[in-house]
């Protein structure tokens, strides 16, 4: 019953802040909206169950992720005035594409068949994610961390170019 | 579960309002005379010059870039690090061990490759700069 | 039922944590002026009253409530209010996954926790709450308009979030340990016995948490964000009156939180030394149910060890110097960070060995 309103409130939240995002004039304003948008999709996946990955949500993307967004914005040349703006280019291809792929989730919102989950099979994700890391995506996990090597070498290496 | 997380969210409320409520007391009964003077920025009396928004050092976006990878692994190791005794306890111990293991040295080597190319450190040599 | 206990927790437990914030800060004062063999604040009276210096504290807050408020002219408004505002919420948000007692299986089969929401994932729920701390100071810094803040926002931040990595990792090997996330598991699992506790089962862990913990909230040795006398006082330098409140009532907060949570992590949270809960129940007096006995020692106990921790914060305060910048970086990545790798390959293999 309460659960009606507080999805509610997460879709405006996240809708909304996307919107800022999307729109705001200055670039800082834009990036700190986007705390909004990452902390209403935590709120979804708590709806969904997914206690460790709405935790993780928070804890990466909210907290690593904007982090860093942030840290390249004041990086940024002439920032200072905080309201350099993000100019918006190409609108009517822009809101064409937003259609299309609009009119393509919807497609795929309407096609699945979806599960409808009791209230009271809400159990904790953390075991059986680590059950299955071990397991089934053993090879997959140890392929993320190569992944996340790369991320790592490439990026400095980029960073590092323009320091010399 | 679902209302364990429900009152969380109670709390954050709680907390929102207990921020708004003592700045909007203070708001009530403090004086408010500003002044041109009042309005500038701190300088240890010194006049400001410029804009405070500097671009800074790119070794602070470094540390993020370090950060996210990392955390990233924590995020990895904490199911893993939940479900390890369990698996001892069925025999499996061996297998969880060396992917934690094969897990960390890759990322190991990354920080190493990081560490050895001196970008963590933080006071540039100056005599290497003029090779 | 359940919702008037939630609310009766929502308005106890925060009650607890805002009661500790000027114990801490009177007891930062007094132990400061001890340990300089000074005798400390004691001059304020009500009525002749003085409470070896507590008084002080009512001064403060009719102070900072009546103070003007100078926001900077160059500041951007919003998020110069938001900042302080983020940190007091993220100190308090925290506190909701701590245990203050065992839980009590009620006569209807219902279990009553003494916390206020005992997450499967307590442990990455704390870390990735107080990883938002990183905004408020990252958005004071910026949104003032002042270089010093500026500066020391920079550092904070940078500063956090690399302690951030040794904490989570050093609380990996406790994870093993206690094979789950849930604080109240972690606190049951380490069982009355002292040497039981983490602090010996994980002595190593136990040290690099500790110094991550002062790094993320910012003390001493780690207190070059705020570092008085080369950047005033860091990011919060253009705050004044309640929004400096905040601040100061946020960064107490979040060193009571840190307490709480390497009390609850490696000093056996509720665990009364020799005494389980049962033990506890069978002593309890007459006069007083057992359960809620166990549970009043337990908090009590508890309390305690959030109190030496927090005293520990601020003896540490007085024996350490600050770091330099470049010492804290090196610290953190290349000190800390490989360390904690390594106390989790070593746990891992340990939990191998001995069954």
């Amino acid at each position: 019953m309460i659960a009606l309103p507080l999805f509610g409130f997460f879709a405006l939240l996240t809708v909304g802040s996307a919107l800022i995002v999307s729109f705001s004039r200055s670039i800082v304003y834009s990036g700190f909206a986007l705390l909004g948008t990452f902390f209403g999709a935590a709120g979804f996946y708590l709806f969904l169950s997914s206690d460790f990955v709405a935790v993780t949500q928070v804890l990466i993307y909210v907290g690593g992720v904007l982090v860093l967004i942030l840290f390249a914005i004041m990086l940024t040349n002439k920032i200072e005035d905080a309201t350099t703006s993000n100019p918006s280019l190409n609108r009517i291809a822009g809101a064409v594409l937003t259609f299309v792929l609009f009119l393509f989730l919807v497609g795929i919102l309407s096609g699945t068949d979806w599960v409808v989950q009791d209230e009271e099979k809400f159990a904790s994700m953390v075991t059986p994610i680590g059950n299955a890391l071990l397991s089934s995506y053993l090879l997959p996990f140890e392929v993320i961390s190569i992944a996340l090597l790369a991320a790592l070498l490439g990026a400095v290496v980029l960073v590092r170019r323009e320091v010399r | 579960m679902l209302f364990q997380f429900g009152n969380v969210l109670v709390f954050i409320a709680l907390a929102v309002g207990f921020v708004f409520i003592n700045l909007f007391i203070g708001q009530l009964i403090r004086p408010s005379v500003p002044s041109t003077m009042k309005g500038t920025s701190y300088e240890c009396g010194e006049e400001p010059v410029g804009s405070a928004w500097l671009n800074f050092n790119i070794r602070f976006y470094i540390i993020a870039l370090l950060f996210i990878i990392f955390d990233v692994e924590i995020a990895f190791m904490f199911p893993i690090g939940v479900v390890f005794k369990q698996w001892v306890a069925e025999g499996r111990g061996m297998i969880a061990l060396a992917e934690i293991l094969v897990f960390a040295l890759i990322l190991l080597f990354g920080l190493a490759y990081v560490w050895i190319k001196g970008d963590l450190e933080w006071v540039k040599k100056l005599g290497n700069q003029g090779k | 039922m359940e919702l008037l206990i939630t609310l009766l927790k929502v308005l106890i437990i925060p009650m607890l944590v805002i009661n500790l914030i000027p114990l801490l800060i009177w007891m930062e004062r007094k132990v400061s002026a001890y340990i300089q063999d000074r005798r400390g604040p004691n001059r304020a009276a009500i009525l002749g009253v003085r409470l070896g210096g507590l008084i002080h504290n009512i001064a403060d807050v009719i102070k900072l409530f009546t103070k003007e408020d100078i926001v900077p002219a160059g500041a951007n408004k919003f998020y110069f209010i938001l900042a302080p505002a983020i940190l007091m919420f993220v100190s308090f948000v925290a506190v909701a996954v701590i245990p203050f007692a065992d839980t009590i299986t009620l006569n209807d089969g219902n279990i009553f926790s003494f916390q206020l929401a005992d997450l499967n994932v307590g442990l990455l729920y704390i870390l990735a709450i107080s990883s938002l701390s990183v905004y408020s100071i990252l958005l004071a810094g910026w949104s003032s308009n002042n270089k010093y803040a500026f500066l020391g926002g920079l550092r904070a931040s940078s500063q956090m979030i690399s302690y951030e990595i040794t904490m989570g990792l050093a609380v990996v090997a406790i994870l093993m340990l206690a094979g789950s996330a849930s604080l109240n598991d972690i606190v049951r699992d380490q069982g009355p016995l002292p040497w039981h506790w983490n602090i010996f089962r994980q002595p190593l862990a136990f040290f690099l948490f500790l110094a991550a913990s002062y790094a993320e909230t910012n003390r001493t040795p780690f207190d070059l964000p705020e570092g008085e006398s080369e950047i005033v006082a860091g990011y919060h330098v253009e705050y004044s009156s309640m929004k400096f409140a905040l601040f100061f009532m946020g960064e107490y907060a979040a060193m009571v939180i840190a307490s709480a949570v390497t009390a609850s992590l490696f000093l056996g949270g509720w665990q009364v030394p020799f005494f389980s809960t049962e033990a506890l129940r069978v002593l309890a007096p007459d006069f007083l149910p057992p359960v809620a006995f166990a549970a009043l020692v337990q908090a009590t106990v508890f309390l305690a060890k959030i109190l030496f921790f927090c005293f520990l914060f601020v003896w540490v305060r007085w024996t350490l110097p600050r770091f330099r910048y470049d010492q804290l970086m090196r610290f953190g990545w290349q000190f800390m960070l490989p360390l904690a790798l390594f106390n989790i390959l070593v746990t891992g293999v340990w939990l191998l060995i001995v069954p």
